[in-house]
């Protein structure tokens, strides 16, 4: 990979231990994907937040170079563990809010903005099509390279962290022009988000890079989430578009049949102790919508909701809370469903959730069973 | 010979024929590999030229890397037959040369044998 005069002098070092750091991190992560350059990005999206992800190894290394570390373009980030608004609910130990703290408190000395969400793209303005950016989450990244028009490859948390400090990114993959590898023929008749979900899912393990997937789009915002996060669980494809494949694609399809596999393999359980929405996090057009969904209804159970901050005090505002929590709901910001401290099998023997992601996650790593189902369904069997 | 990241580094060879999965197989204080089922089982990183395939699990690893390295238990260097992005970063953020090379161009080296990583040179030599 070439770099140029200053980016040579700050990989020997003349800028700094953390600086040389990050020119190494971005070289070898170049060296690795073939980039032949490093290109300027406009806007940075961090992973390696969550204290139940990244442990003592990870808060330890934030905090060795918070000193001296400061990003140098748009920085936001990842949900981290809990929301600080009710973080006594849930039984956390002080050892991980001591620690989820001080991984708070390194990201805001270098200047991040701590948006704590896993969908940037509901809660800041997109720049302009065809700009290129880095995300590490892998639902952002894929709804940024296939709805917003923006280009990024699928980042990791350090190579993210790089580009933050630096202001560029390796010019490899995703940032060029990428045609899709796979056609995916959908045959689901009316699918709902769920049916999105797993076609998501189904994509990011049949595509390598890049999905076509044929017929129209899904017209709601929960849907298009729904896809953007099964696919990011899956595997390492980082775009969907939708309509006619070009020629030379792989050509597989999506039927009900591979649904009911997917469902199999991750809807564990029958029933659910409680009901768990996001995973991506809801943003404020989706809440109110809920809100709207459960006029005059309550659940038999509680239901956690996750989301943005900004969407929760949105949501406060408009009163659109007020109407969830007197529905049984409870919104928590700050955090997400996925890798969460606050749902263990401790208290929990199973969940019942929309979310494709969320069932990845919350039976694989929290070890609890999963019910599937789309929202309607949900509301329809959990509510009176 | 791929630099990933540069530098040179001498130590004894610790080769291994399986995946290393960082974050779930490694102590990440004492550098010694945990997981039963790997040829590397209750061996020391520290100080070695780990010779392995490539890296594999979750991307969280690297920080395993970084975390064996501020303990004083990572390896020297690092020789592996594909480029994974978790090694890749791990080993940037620690400062461990790493280095990719053909699957043959190992064969040649002895588990114990002392080795010098130089990627100036783009040379792995023994003795």
């Amino acid at each position: 990979m070439h770099l140029d005069k200053s980016e040579e002098a700050a990989l020997a070092g003349e800028r700094g231990d953390v600086m040389q750091m990050a020119y190494r991190i971005l070289v070898a992560t170049g060296e690795a994907t073939d980039a032949e350059r490093l290109v300027p990005v406009k806007w940075v999206h961090l992973s390696g937040v969550n204290y139940n992800t990244i442990g003592d190894a990870g808060e330890g290394f934030l905090r060795s170079i918070r000193d001296r570390a400061r990003v140098k373009v748009r920085t936001t980030l990842n949900p981290m563990g809990f929301d600080s608004d009710s973080v006594d609910a849930y039984g956390l130990s002080e050892e991980f809010i001591r620690m989820q703290e001080s991984i708070r408190r390194s990201y805001e000395m270098m200047g991040v903005t701590t948006s704590f969400s896993c969908v940037p793209y509901d809660i800041f303005e997109m720049p302009e099509p065809g700009s290129q950016v880095a995300f590490a989450e892998s639902n952002a990244a894929i709804h940024a390279n296939s709805l917003d028009g923006l280009k990024t490859n699928k980042e990791s948390a350090f190579s993210a962290l790089a580009s933050a400090l630096t202001g560029k990114s390796p010019y490899s993959a995703f940032r060029g022009d990428v045609s899709p590898d796979t056609a995916i023929k959908m045959t689901i008749d009316e699918p709902t988000d769920l049916d999105w979900g797993m076609l998501g899912f189904f994509a990011g393990k049949v595509a390598g890079g890049s999905a076509a997937i044929s017929g129209p789009p899904p017209s709601d915002r929960r849907s298009c989430k729904a896809i953007c996060g099964g696919m990011g669980t899956s595997g390492t494809c980082a775009k969907f578009t939708f309509g006619e494949a070009p020629a030379g694609c792989e050509r597989v399809q999506f039927d009900r049949t591979e649904a009911d596999r997917i469902l199999e393999d991750l809807g564990t359980a029958e029933r659910g102790d409680l009901i768990v929405l996001g995973s991506p996090q809801l943003g404020a057009g989706e809440l109110a919508e809920l809100a709207g969904m459960l006029r005059g209804r309550r659940f038999k159970k509680e239901c956690m909701i996750f989301c943005p901050r900004t969407a929760k005090e949105q949501a406060a505002a408009s009163g659109v809370a007020g109407v969830l929590e007197r529905a049984g709901c409870r919104l928590l910001a700050d955090c997400c469903a996925c890798l969460t401290p606050l749902i263990s099998r401790d208290s929990t023997d199973s969940v019942t959730t929309n979310s494709i992601k969320g069932a990845y996650y919350l039976g694989r790593s929290n070890g609890v069973g999963v019910e599937l189902k789309p929202l309607a369904g949900i509301i329809r069997d959990e509510t009176r | 010979m791929k630099v990933l990241v540069r530098g040179r580094a001498r130590g004894p060879a610790l080769i291994s024929s399986k995946p290393i999965n960082f974050l779930g197989m490694v102590d990440k204080e004492t550098g010694v590999v945990g997981d039963p089922s790997h040829d590397l089982h209750g061996k020391s990183l520290a100080g070695s030229v780990l010779v392995f395939p490539h890296g594999a699990g979750s991307s969280v690893g690297a920080y395993t890397i970084y975390s064996i390295k501020a303990h004083g238990s990572a390896p020297s260097a690092m020789i592996c037959e594909r480029a994974d992005l978790t090694v890749a970063t791990g080993c940037a953020t620690a400062d461990i040369p790493l280095v990719v090379v053909p699957p043959g161009e190992t064969a040649r080296l002895g588990d114990g044998q002392m080795i010098t990583v130089d990627t100036d040179s783009e040379t792995i030599t023994a003795g």
